[in-house]
């Protein structure tokens, strides 16, 4: 089966980690990712402003592209252009006035009304795979770990894009699951990281950091994962600056959630690129013995 | 902080300009405050976001605009989720937002940041949107 995959500008740079190990566990669900050609940076946040539509080109001509290539959904890894996708998308097809205004000023282009879906790939993995198949398909189940499952924002806010319920929701709860670890219940997993407060606003983003992993250490969970690669900078790799002043806080690893995925689906380690996490993850990694292949 | 009302710090266009750019029925709000009380970032802030959709409501334009709470909200939606009144709490931060952006005023200059080169795209991109002219 194969199916559209927008990867985002993150997803080529720092977050390369998110992408290859997504694109080598779907090859082996027996799903092909196929990039769209000449896509576009997202915007990496929706617009607001009632009377800014400029801001919706960019997001908008990505689902053009996704249309012409004769792709009926896309699939989206990063959080961030999930949501600014999703919600461009929902605007399309709900909006006839400015639908109208996008249309007209992209001419260049051929109308789009919302016909494409966008995805994220934790609902293809829960609708198109199934739990139980990736249960099965298992190799190395991750028995004993207890993953804390961080949401963040733009997963499930507003409630018309979420990929789950908007309140309390399971979804990767279930994939942990799945893959033979424990979800750890945890107070902080729909909050905010600070997102681009971590910019201009460090201090605040500290405090923020802080308690998000204060959480996590206090439910005694082994590692984060995430769908974020802002996430993932401020609660992965900048995490030992934001909690040095924080005596009673112990480091925490943080992983893509397609990271443990490969992990599981018994995928060479190399091919999820743990280079680009931080070195007390991958000394993590090698401590619990999941760096070993799988013996076939 | 209590807000004091007079005839001169009255300027209803600047109430309706809020309404126009953030397209929410500002009087739907009953000042609950459960915004606030969910608001990862009131505690950091000047004013909650009920206070800031109050003086907006009450055409404190000069309060609004001195407020900090535009630059340091995270647009996290958890306000908009919980809202009793359904209203899209970011979308009026937003063109409080906005209002300062539209007369050149800059949060942040992208020339002085220092972590430019350890930072993914996607951070620098939302921060310039939000915060740069």
């Amino acid at each position: 089966m194969k199916t559209g995959y927008y990867p985002g500008c993150t997803l080529k740079t720092k977050a390369g980690n998110l992408e290859r190990s997504a694109i080598h566990s779907m090859a082996a669900l027996g799903i092909e990712m196929i990039e769209l050609e000449r896509w576009n940076c997202c915007g990496a946040v929706y617009s607001l402003a009632d009377d800014d539509l400029i801001h919706l080109l960019a997001p908008v001509r990505d689902l053009i592209r996704a249309q012409d290539q004769g792709f009926d959904r896309v699939v989206v890894l990063c959080s961030m252009c999930y949501n600014v996708l999703a919600r461009a998308n929902l605007l399309m097809r709900e909006d006839e006035v400015k639908r109208d205004a996008i249309n007209n000023f992209l001419e260049e282009e051929n109308d789009y009304n919302g016909e494409v879906e966008v995805v994220h790939l934790l609902n293809v993995l829960k609708d198109d795979i199934g739990w139980k198949k990736l249960s099965d398909s298992v190799k190395r189940p991750l028995t004993g770990l207890r993953l804390a499952p961080y949401y963040g924002c733009t997963l499930t806010r507003p409630e018309e894009i979420s990929i789950d319920r908007g309140i309390s929701p399971k979804i990767f709860e279930e994939f942990i699951e799945a893959l033979g670890a424990t979800a750890v219940s945890w107070e902080e997993s729909e909050t905010c990281c600070g997102s681009y407060q971590i910019i201009s606003n460090p201090e605040a983003a500290k405090e923020t950091v802080s308690r998000i992993i204060g959480s996590a250490v206090n439910r005694e969970a082994d590692a984060l994962i995430l769908s974020c690669p802002l996430c993932e900078y401020s609660l992965g790799n900048r995490q030992s600056d934001l909690i040095e002043s924080e005596s009673d806080l112990h480091e925490i690893p943080t992983f893509y959630f397609t990271q443990l995925l490969a992990l599981a689906l018994g995928i060479e380690p190399e091919e999820s690129k743990f280079d680009l996490n931080t070195d007390s993850a991958r000394e993590w990694l090698s401590e619990k013995g999941l760096l070993a292949s799988v013996e076939a | 902080m209590p807000i004091t009302i007079s005839t001169k710090t009255v300027d209803r266009e600047f109430t309706k300009k809020i309404e126009e750019i953030s397209g929410e029925p500002l009087t739907k709000c009953m000042q609950c405050g459960t915004c606030s009380g969910l608001c990862p970032v009131e505690a950091t802030s000047d004013v909650s976001p009920r206070k800031l959709i109050h003086m907006v409501t009450l055409g404190q334009r000069e309060m609004v605009m001195n407020a900090k709470f535009a630059w340091l909200c995270v647009t996290c939606y958890l306000c908009e989720l919980r809202c009793p009144r359904g209203l899209d709490i970011p979308k009026i931060i937003e063109a409080t937002r906005q209002v300062k952006l539209r007369s050149n005023e800059n949060f942040i200059e992208p020339f002085e940041i220092e972590t430019v080169m350890e930072l993914p795209q996607i951070a620098m991109v939302s921060a310039f949107r939000k915060h740069t002219a």
